[in-house]
């Protein structure tokens, strides 16, 4: 269990990996990346039971799963920071020969991903797939999943959704990045996304609404009370509101920064806000 | 020549169905889903008999997809059962990004492919799909010819590690490969020897291929038949070898000439020892509502369209 002052330092760590990844490359997605940061953290510093002597498998092990695999700079740096492979890789973000692709993947032999997720919609679908094949294994770990809001839009998602409710997949807890943006505007402009709650409940599912989503405390709450809630004939999921930008003033509050790196002034200014705590790569 | 006997005509689809049986006793890790067309998929022995390995996603195919891609992690080997239109175009992105592109253990097996689905037309009856599944990297592509041949294959790709598309049909065929054979992936089947031509079949045409070469052979032209059964990897040095010695070749398929067997062979042979080619495949079109036999005649499928494009290509060498 990590201390409150820990996470606060691995979430400032995260969020100076994320703006420097994607600033070398000029490219990359930093405002969904910030705003989850501290749901990283929590999950894979405080909540997930796992090895890092990574297997495919994962048997007798919790297994996340990103299906909005835009936000890859926070899963990145989340993964190295606990120890799946060296920080210093890093540096290779978006870069040629890298194992850390644009969006997430199995093809380059990443340890900690266990599926390419980028063009969106699928993860739910995948994540019910591991769940069912963990409960034919005997196996009592957990299945946890984030997807973006906006993403709920494919269709497959609702495929997913009324499967995982109808078959009563109770070991997952699937967790939606509420941030209510996505690279149009707003999540109610685009295509609004109505009563999120509601909906998922007629599907049968458990709804934790979690209105701090960037408060690290608020969110083990929730994952905490998620997981009571597992095994009882019914899949969990958090509503979890974020903030896009989350942790940099100028990038919080609108959707410019979906997919924009910043210039070297602006990631200055950026890092200016969040002071090195546990060394850069 | 060789000639094959026929032990009575069976659908493919059965050949699946009874080999997804025999690993369901066989090998405690293979696991079944479908998307409510278990019957037409003769899965139901398989669900009967293993129900706890049975997942019936209803009529949500990348749901199916994907969760197939899930279930792999942690060691299952899935099954996907659907038509064939239903397990490539419909879902191509869930195959591409959570199947192909993750390196993932699934057997997407596709049944009611091509003409011969008949009266239901052209919205169930791809002639596409081989072209799209192997486009993909590492993707393992596979067209049976008969109900032997399909079972056995299906009880193969459960022992081959990665993706794999099985193809087969619904109509009731000649079932005229050996029971007991063993089904190599990759590794073409020699039927007949010859020489004046080579005739490089897959699906429900290699039946028909035969039935062409036992004609051919009446007119004094001798076809070499091979069976093409799975399209990639393709067994190139089969084909060279017998390409080399007839000089011409007729590709024949139930596909469209696009993107399938032909141009795989096509390719093979502008690379290595180009030869005259003439191909039984649709020619760039839709299908259309009919009696199976009566489509495969109309946009010339059958063993009376391979005799003509083996006479014509004989002429070009």
């Amino acid at each position: 269990m990590s201390t409150t002052q820990h996470l606060q330092d691995f979430v400032t760590q995260v969020r100076r990996d994320i703006l420097r990844q994607v600033h070398q490359v000029n490219s990359g997605h930093p405002g969904g990346s910030l705003g989850c940061a501290e749901y990283f953290s929590v999950l894979y510093q405080d909540v997930m039971e796992y090895s890092v002597d990574f297997d495919m498998d994962g048997k007798n092990e919790d297994l996340f799963f990103l299906s909005n695999g835009h936000i890859s700079p926070v899963f990145y740096s989340v993964l190295s920071r606990s120890g799946f492979f060296p920080v210093e890789e890093l540096n290779t973000f978006r870069k040629i020969d890298s194992r850390l692709q644009g969006h997430p993947t199995t093809h380059e032999g990443l340890p900690g991903i266990r599926i390419a997720s980028g063009s969106l919609g699928q993860g739910m679908s995948v994540a019910i797939g591991a769940a069912q094949t963990k409960k034919l294994n005997k196996d009592t770990h957990l299945i946890y999943s984030l997807h973006g809001d906006g993403e709920l839009q494919e269709g497959q998602n609702w495929e997913a959704i009324l499967y995982a409710g109808s078959k009563g997949v109770d070991n997952l807890i699937a967790t939606i990045d509420y941030n209510k943006k996505q690279i149009d505007g707003a999540t109610d402009d685009v295509l609004p996304l109505g009563n999120l709650k509601k909906k998922f409940e007629a599907f049968d599912w458990k709804v934790i609404e979690l209105k701090a989503g960037n408060d690290i405390t608020a969110i083990k709450e929730a994952l905490e009370k998620a997981k009571g809630l597992t095994g009882k004939k019914q899949p969990v999921v958090i509503l979890m509101e974020t903030e896009m930008g989350n942790g940099v003033d100028f990038m919080m509050g609108t959707h410019a920064w979906h997919g924009k790196a910043p210039n070297d002034e602006q990631l200055e200014k950026a890092l200016s806000q969040n002071l090195e705590t546990l060394g850069d790569y | 020549m060789k000639i094959y006997k026929n032990t009575g005509n069976i659908d493919t689809r059965s050949g699946f169905g009874a080999g997804l049986a025999e690993l369901g006793k066989t090998n405690p890790n293979v696991v079944a889903l479908c998307a409510d067309l278990t019957g037409s998929l003769k899965m139901d022995e398989f669900k009967d008999n293993h129900p706890e390995r049975f997942f019936q996603i209803g009529i949500a195919e990348a749901n199916m997809i994907c969760i197939a891609a899930g279930m792999t992690i942690g060691g299952k080997i899935p099954f996907t059962g659907t038509f064939a239109n239903f397990s490539t175009g419909r879902v191509y992105d869930q195959i591409r990004q959570s199947v192909a592109y993750s390196g993932k253990n699934v057997k997407i097996c596709a049944s009611h492919a091509g003409l011969t689905l008949g009266e239901d037309g052209a919205t169930h009856q791809i002639l596409e799909d081989l072209g799209m599944m192997k486009m993909l990297p590492g993707m393992t592509v596979i067209n049976t010819c008969d109900y032997n041949q399909t079972k056995a294959a299906t009880l193969a790709i459960a022992e081959h590690e990665g993706p794999v598309y099985l193809r087969f049909g619904r109509p009731k065929v000649a079932n005229f490969t050996p029971e007991d054979q063993k089904f190599e992936i990759g590794k073409a089947v020699h039927l007949t020897e010859g020489n004046d031509v080579t005739i490089i079949a897959t699906g429900h045409l290699v039946w028909e291929a035969l039935e062409a070469a036992k004609i051919l052979d009446e007119k004094g032209i001798s076809a070499e038949v091979i069976n093409i059964h799975t399209i990639k990897p393709l067994d190139e040095t089969a084909i060279l070898k017998s390409i080399r010695k007839t000089k011409c070749v007729v590709t024949a398929e139930e596909h469209n000439f696009l993107g399938g067997l032909g141009e795989s062979v096509a390719r093979t042979l502008t690379l290595n020892h180009p030869a005259p080619q003439e191909f039984v495949a649709t020619n760039d079109t839709f299908g259309e509502s009919g009696e199976p036999l009566m489509l495969l005649d109309k946009y010339g499928l059958n063993a009376k369209a391979i005799i003509e494009k083996a006479e014509a290509v004989i002429l070009r060498k």
